[in-house]
């Protein structure tokens, strides 16, 4: 029975890199070059906050490999980590019953 | 959806993650009662299922872009405490791998798109279903209306939260320290999408997987249940 929803979990991992064809960005999730085109300035939180967090995968792309590529390895990898966390998070509040 | 790092002040993202906290407790607590070791992988694959929903961003007239999140559909087949955790996992590794939301702001994009969106799509599924059998019609409607005012709900508290910041954080000279547009646009910007597109493609999915999965697995669902346990449960 689970088979069949892991299919459909790759299947849509698969069709993912049609989530790219949507141009722009979304409302709210401009980064800094954005941000500077729209206002003429960055608000200083922003500048700040903004290179902290080094993500691995930024905005789903993968070094050395076109947008396509990435995105599809990102939706794998990330699907995998998914999975893992979740199950990870389940076991250990099962234990602690 | 996801709040980038940076848009909301320090102090919005730890009130909203302090928010957070007994959300998480109590949605552990009930995943620890109520679901069985059969559907952990299946909250595992819900989570798995949200997190790549979000990767079709769908085109949006003005420019931008908008996406579905799934997780009212989570919660209506394995009940809105599992839905917090399945939602809330992908959201984390969005921020964390793919810094897709910020890392402080998670606590308040999981308030929105884990607790908030889950938990009203699902009581207004519930109540647009009443006692209608599984499969039928109206129930199918319910959950594609919950699922539409849930992403919308989630949308508007997004919204809020960006459109405070202006009002309430701004460097001495005035400029804005944080998210630079207020209430007046963040809404409507925050909204119009959603209620126009990304909530007709949200309410489809969970209506079409609601479907399959009434078809495939029936005994999935957690009101397949005694009522008894989910009371327990929840």
């Amino acid at each position: 029975m689970l088979r069949r929803y892991w299919l459909i979990l790759v299947i849509m991992a698969l069709l993912t890199p049609l989530g790219l064809l949507a141009e722009g960005t979304a409302w709210g999730e401009w980064g800094a070059e954005d941000l500077m085109a729209m206002l003429g300035f960055v608000p200083r939180g922003i500048d700040q906050a903004a290179s902290w967090w080094q993500a691995l995968l930024p905005d789903y792309s993968v070094k050395g490999v076109g947008e396509t590529a990435g995105y599809l390895i990102s939706a794998f990898v990330g699907s995998a980590l998914v999975y893992l966390a979740a199950i990870t998070y389940m076991k250990v509040i099962a234990r602690s019953k | 959806m996801h709040i980038p790092e940076g848009y909301l002040s320090p102090s919005t993202c730890l009130t909203l993650t302090g928010a957070m906290l007994p959300i998480w407790y109590r949605a552990s607590a009930a995943a620890r009662a109520g679901l069985d070791a059969a559907r952990v992988p299946f909250l595992a694959m819900g989570a798995v299922f949200s997190f790549l929903i979000m990767m079709f961003n769908i085109p949006i007239p003005d420019g931008t872009t908008a996406h579905a999140a799934g997780g009212v559909l989570i919660a209506i087949v394995l009940g809105p405490w599992a839905a917090v955790i399945a939602v809330s996992v992908a959201l984390l590794i969005q921020a964390l791998l793919f810094g897709d939301g910020g890392v402080l702001s998670f606590g308040a994009n999981a308030l929105n798109l884990a607790f908030i969106m889950p938990f009203t799509g699902y009581y207004i599924y519930r109540l647009a279903a009443g006692s209608s059998p599984a499969g039928s019609a109206r129930r199918l409607f319910a959950a594609a209306l919950g699922a539409y005012i849930g992403l919308n709900l989630a949308a508007l508290a997004t919204a809020v939260q960006f459109g405070i910041q202006p009002l309430l954080f701004t460097a001495a000279d005035g400029t804005p320290l944080y998210c630079p547009y207020g209430l007046e646009v963040a809404i409507p910007a925050m909204l119009i999408p959603h209620l126009t597109i990304a909530g007709f493609a949200e309410a489809a999915v969970t209506a079409l997987a609601l479907k399959y999965v009434l078809k495939t697995s029936p005994e999935m669902l957690v009101a397949a249940r005694p009522a008894a346990e989910e009371e327990t449960s929840c």
